[in-house]
């Protein structure tokens, strides 16, 4: 036992490196512009003060970026839960033509760079007026292999008898799957539904390209727009609003950090 | 039971696609069921991933710029001129070279981060475990403009975190960011710091899966702990090793994020990655050569990742 101390203090050390930042972010976004460019920086915050809060939500129109997120992120964790569930179910249960074709098809644009897609994505958008709009920040993300990948795993892991049990009882085979086999999903769809909301709300580049108007901006759009414009000196400002993008994901991820770590642990992917 | 339910299990077990005569019907069922269940997927899927990956071949044999955005028809075939012209450009050769540094050094140190990380709340850190776990995990969701404003400090040469700790040892750190030796380096750091927790997690549930048992045997073999670890758990990690330097391996090729928050590809191109030149094209509305670029991007990753599995797999 005379180990355990020091295995510890490597844990507690790394466990520094990993907070240290955001801990300082957090501490940062109380303290004055003077004083964030103080040398040597400070740590605890000397005068603290709300006032990046206050021209964040006032002055920077925050409440509506974080609206859009939210709304964006809302529509996008709708899309994959209902489609990529009832794909997925298709491709572990169903048998039909064409059936593995369709997996490959699927599993092999998981490898597929994104910036292979994005120029012709991105001319196919606009050209459908789409530009700018709700609907071309959220159509591209409706469904995503990863989804797939994972509602098809969860899927085959399901009893069969179920099913017939269902067919016997003269269910449809949409009935099967909509009222027997996807309530019993429920861990799947917690999963696939927390890591598609984060994954929405972090997306940085397609938001950044589509969004021109100040109306449609995400979150870590606006936040880059500020940290690269005539902002890029409000430290403070810049605190504040990383604070905002980082914490609701944080809590997110705490409240459902189980569901997060079981899905990466059985897919291997984000 | 029912012959209703013997028919339906014999015509399961069948392989997919040969419906005997006996099995027509209930199978019929299951594929109009299948393809209305699928349909919103591919409609989507062909819309919006297979259609632009079509697309991106096509433009890259084409001379289409930003002014063509509105008749992406109506442009000129120029065969194989863009990829001539991007392997002969010597930033684009540059951005190759920090592609593959950023590969070669950060996808190791991300994995040893990972599988140290891994190791450690295993077998050490029994009490705290899933405290240390989402500690850990935390960067990884969280926003990489979030991350940048965070380590724009960290790395900033004055009030920066880093050099203060530095000089507390009577270190004189660098201005990380603006140095051509150095900016590549803190890119790797912050990326590692990023996503160690992912590869982390996958490390966790392959130790998780092999049996206490391994190690009492080697214990009464008295094998040190450095010794079951080389000769016990890392060959009996060796499937997840393999997936996990694949997917790093993929995402790493694909540097973008790091360098477009941090550096816009600079000082002097030391930064600039494939990708993020790529996008530097796209910006400057040299659409067909940019297609181009991340063609061959992609062919590189379905190579190298064909390397891997052939290397890792075989010994």
């Amino acid at each position: 036992m005379r180990r355990t101390w020091w295995i510890y203090l490597i844990g507690v050390l790394g466990l520094i490196a990993v907070a240290a930042p955001f801990v300082w972010m957090l501490l940062g976004s109380f303290k004055t512009q003077g004083e964030l460019l103080r040398v040597p920086p400070t740590w605890w915050p000397q005068e603290p003060t709300t006032r990046n809060y206050g021209d964040l939500f006032g002055k920077a129109n925050f409440p509506h970026y974080f609206l859009n997120s939210t709304l964006v992120a809302l529509v996008v964790t709708a899309g994959n839960l209902i489609f990529c569930s009832m794909i997925g179910y298709a491709l572990a249960k169903l048998r039909f033509k064409g059936r593995n074709a369709l997996f490959v098809l699927v599993m092999a644009t998981l490898m597929i760079p994104g910036m292979v897609t994005f120029v012709p994505l991105f001319v196919m958008v606009t050209n459908a007026g789409l530009a700018n709009s709700y609907p071309g920040l959220i159509l591209p993300f409706l469904v995503s292999p990863f989804g797939v990948f994972l509602m098809r795993q969860f899927f085959s892991g399901l009893p069969d008898d179920l099913i017939d049990a269902g067919r016997v009882d003269g269910t449809s085979e949409l009935g099967i799957f909509a009222r027997i086999m996807l309530p019993l999903t429920r861990p799947a769809l917690a999963t696939l539904g927390i890591l598609t909301f984060l994954g929405s709300w972090n997306n940085f580049l397609w938001p950044l390209v589509i969004a021109q108007t100040e109306d449609k901006y995400t979150l870590p759009v606006a936040l880059a727009l500020y940290s690269t414009g005539q902002n890029a000196q409000n430290f403070g400002l810049l605190m504040a609003g990383a604070v905002v993008v980082v914490v609701p994901v944080l809590v997110m991820f705490l409240a459902f950090q189980r569901h997060v770590t079981k899905g990466i642990a059985i897919t291997g992917l984000k | 039971m029912s012959t209703a339910t013997l028919q339906e299990k014999s015509a399961r077990v069948r392989p997919p696609g040969r419906p005997s005569a006996r099995g027509r019907r209930p199978l019929d069922r299951q594929t109009l069921a299948a393809w209305i269940l699928a349909l919103p997927f591919v409609l989507l899927f062909l819309a919006f991933s297979a259609g632009p990956v079509i697309g991106s071949l096509g433009m890259s044999f084409t001379d289409i710029k930003q002014r063509d955005l509105r008749t992406p028809f109506a442009v000129n075939g120029v065969g194989i001129e863009n990829y001539v012209k991007a392997l002969s450009d010597e930033t684009f050769r540059r951005a190759a070279l920090n592609t593959a540094y950023f590969v070669v050094v950060g996808v190791p140190l991300t994995l040893v981060a990972a599988l140290g990380a891994a190791v450690l709340l295993d077998r050490g850190v029994k009490k705290f475990q899933s405290l240390f776990k989402v500690a850990y995990y935390l960067p990884v969701v969280t926003s990489i403009v979030a991350i940048a404003v965070i380590w724009r400090f960290v790395l900033s040469p004055d009030a920066g975190l880093l050099n203060t700790v530095l000089g507390w040892v009577g270190i004189d750190g660098p201005n990380w960011l603006a140095s051509k030796t150095w900016a590549m380096p803190s890119l790797i750091a912050m990326a590692v710091w990023r996503n160690f927790g992912s590869a982390m997690i996958i490390f966790l549930a392959g130790l998780q899966g092999i049996p206490q048992s391994v190690e009492e045997a080697g214990q009464l073999d008295g094998a040190g702990s450095w010794q079951r670890f080389r000769y016990l758990i890392l060959p009996l990690l060796r499937p997840t090793v393999l997936f996990t330097s694949v997917v790093t391996g993929i995402g790493y090729l694909q540097f973008f994020e790091e360098p477009f928050v941090m550096t816009q590809g600079g000082p002097l191109n030391s930064t600039v990655s494939v990708s993020m030149y790529t996008y530097q094209q796209f910006g400057f509305g040299n659409y067909g050569l940019a297609t181009a670029m991340s063609y061959l991007l992609f062919v590189v990753i379905a190579v190298v990742t064909f390397i891997q599995f052939r290397l890792l797999r075989e010994k």
